[in-house]
């Protein structure tokens, strides 16, 4: 079952890409689409029929605007620690928890992570993530995880678990 | 009317390129400039893509240039996760004025941080 909605995911992706219902590029297509399904068809996620649920779709998109918004800031901050004469850094890696249970919800919110401010994922062992910081606040644990993650965390909870 | 916007988004993502290759130049070890290289690098591309989209609109260059930014914001994270673990585990230490090293106290044995001169 996962195998076909990957398929069609993928050829979808090739229509839009190519464009023209040229048969060449129709088979062409079919032909690649079938082997990255042989190749990638496993990894894809168990339960596909999740992410047409309407309350979940209906989070994604108050997400990314959220998300659009955490990477300008991101990158005014790093812009102004570049251009800064003295270079305000004060660097480590610190450990936090994450509340999220399903892996999808984890690879996103490590990818989140990384494109806010300061902050980027290093390593995922189980429930928590070693995030390095490049302005530490805050060493411990929880306060950590309540400052980095929970602004994602509540929304990627919605959309994921 | 979108034609002007289109070409500032544009402007502002080239800006945000350079503003990440100055910081790759200024920031002292690899974890800091991977940090500015990832972040600055995302958004400044993501606005050219965006930009290219709106001076084209639905057409196949614009849905190709949208669908190009979706792959950058998945892709280029991993990326960083990828190199800043590798170097990490290959031995290279933090800047010496970093102040914490969970990551190095648990699973590498001992902080990975420069010794002061």
């Amino acid at each position: 079952m996962k195998y076909i909605i990957y398929f069609i995911i993928g050829f979808g992706l090739w229509l839009l890409l190519t464009l023209s219902t040229n048969l060449d590029h129709i088979i062409a297509g079919i032909i690649v689409v079938f082997l990255g399904t042989i190749l990638f068809g496993g990894y894809f996620t168990d339960k596909p029929q999740k992410f047409l649920q309407p309350h979940r779709l209906f989070w994604l998109i108050i997400y990314i605007p959220v998300f659009i918004w955490y990477m300008i800031k991101a990158n005014l901050d790093v812009a102004y620690r570049t251009l800064h004469p003295q270079r305000p850094l004060k660097p480590g890696i610190v450990k936090i928890k994450t509340i999220l249970k399903s892996d999808t919800a984890k690879v996103f919110l490590a990818n989140s992570i990384t494109l806010t401010p300061g902050t980027m994922t290093v390593d995922i062992d189980g429930d928590y993530l070693y995030i390095h910081w490049i302005y530490v606040q805050d060493t411990d644990i929880d306060a950590a995880s309540k400052i980095i993650a929970r602004p994602f965390e509540r929304f990627l909870r919605r959309i994921f678990d | 009317m979108i034609s002007p916007v289109g070409w500032i988004i544009i402007w502002i993502g080239i800006l945000f390129n350079l503003l990440g290759t100055v910081g790759l130049v200024r920031f002292p070890d690899i974890y800091n400039r991977l940090q500015t290289s990832t972040k600055c690098v995302t958004l400044g591309s993501f606005g050219l893509m965006i930009g290219i989209f709106l001076l084209h609109g639905f057409s196949q260059t614009g849905i190709k240039a949208l669908i190009c930014g979706a792959f950058l914001l998945l892709t280029n994270p991993v990326g960083a996760h990828a190199l800043m673990k590798g170097s990490l585990h290959y031995g290279i230490k933090l800047w010496k004025e970093s102040i914490v090293d969970r990551y190095g106290t648990e699973k590498l044995g001992g902080e990975q941080i420069e010794e002061k001169s």
